[in-house]
């Protein structure tokens, strides 16, 4: 895989079948149903007061969840480039405009977020870059964690914040 | 605490009524007058180069006071970004949960 910025323009080439499937899975890692956890951690309590976090619940937590799912439409859309069978993804570059660089973001820590919280990994587990080969279904999700941290580094760096 | 007054309406009716709340009212100005602080908490799994961005988006702080900010979250568990009135409070901890970071509002004692 190979990730460069054209212009205005993000650009991941060279993606494997493998890799392109941990992309096209970023809009489903988002979704926290089901996972009162995760939920919980999406929209987290503003305040330890009952009553300010029952006003947050119904007039703030709508707005996050609108500003969420619009994030999330948006890379599903980007996503779309990969749509098509698994050989044809080799060379396929995804083309990502610069303009969609903060849904990505925000989609990314979402997915990251889930993930993290559905399997409740350690921060040793999170801080350990260096892990073993993919053995089990653990392993890849947090696999899938640390390949959208490096997502997200570099579309900071592109955007000039890292 | 209300007190309750009579008043004489007509010739020999009285009735009562509820005399202002001045509870109330203190009560609402103590809320305007006690200021409240933005508190970021740590998160392991947020960047931190990413949460550096946020604070300088949400605040307008200068990169190395962002940066000190997030060490300070990274190594102490938590930071005071902000203080001030609630409505104010409110808004900064909305925009933060917006970039998912785990952000609270406290009241400054």
């Amino acid at each position: 895989m190979e990730i460069c910025r054209e212009g205005e323009t993000l650009q991941i080439s060279n993606l494997d079948p493998f890799l392109a499937e941990l992309l096209r899975q970023i809009p489903i890692s988002t979704n926290s149903n089901g996972a009162p956890d995760a939920e919980a951690r999406l929209f987290s309590k503003p305040s330890g007061e009952q009553e300010m976090c029952a006003e947050w619940k119904s007039y703030v937590e709508p707005e996050l969840r609108r500003l969420f799912r619009s994030a999330m439409e948006t890379v599903a859309a980007d996503l779309a480039q990969l749509n098509g069978n698994e050989k044809s993804f080799r060379n396929r570059t995804l083309r990502i405009p610069l303009e969609h660089a903060d849904a990505w973001l925000n989609a990314l820590n979402q997915a990251r977020l889930v993930i993290a919280t559905k399997n409740k990994f350690s921060d040793d587990e999170l801080n350990d870059h260096d892990r073993s080969p993919i053995g089990s279904r653990r392993d890849l999700s947090l696999f899938q964690v640390n390949f959208y941290g490096f997502l997200q580094e570099f579309i900071l760096r592109e955007m000039g914040a890292g | 605490m209300s007190a309750v007054i009579a008043v004489q309406l007509d010739e020999g009716s009285t009735s009562t009524v509820e005399a202002p709340v001045r509870e109330e009212e203190a009560k609402v100005k103590e809320e305007i007058d006690v200021p409240w602080q933005v508190v970021v908490h740590n998160d392991p799994v947020n960047l931190m180069t990413y949460v550096t961005m946020v604070f300088q988006r949400v605040f307008g702080y200068p990169r190395e006071k962002a940066e000190r900010h997030m060490l300070e979250v990274h190594q102490k568990g938590r930071s005071i970004l902000w203080s001030g009135v609630r409505e104010r409070a409110e808004f900064y901890v909305q925009q933060l949960h917006g970039y998912l970071l785990l952000a609270s509002l406290e009241k400054v004692v």
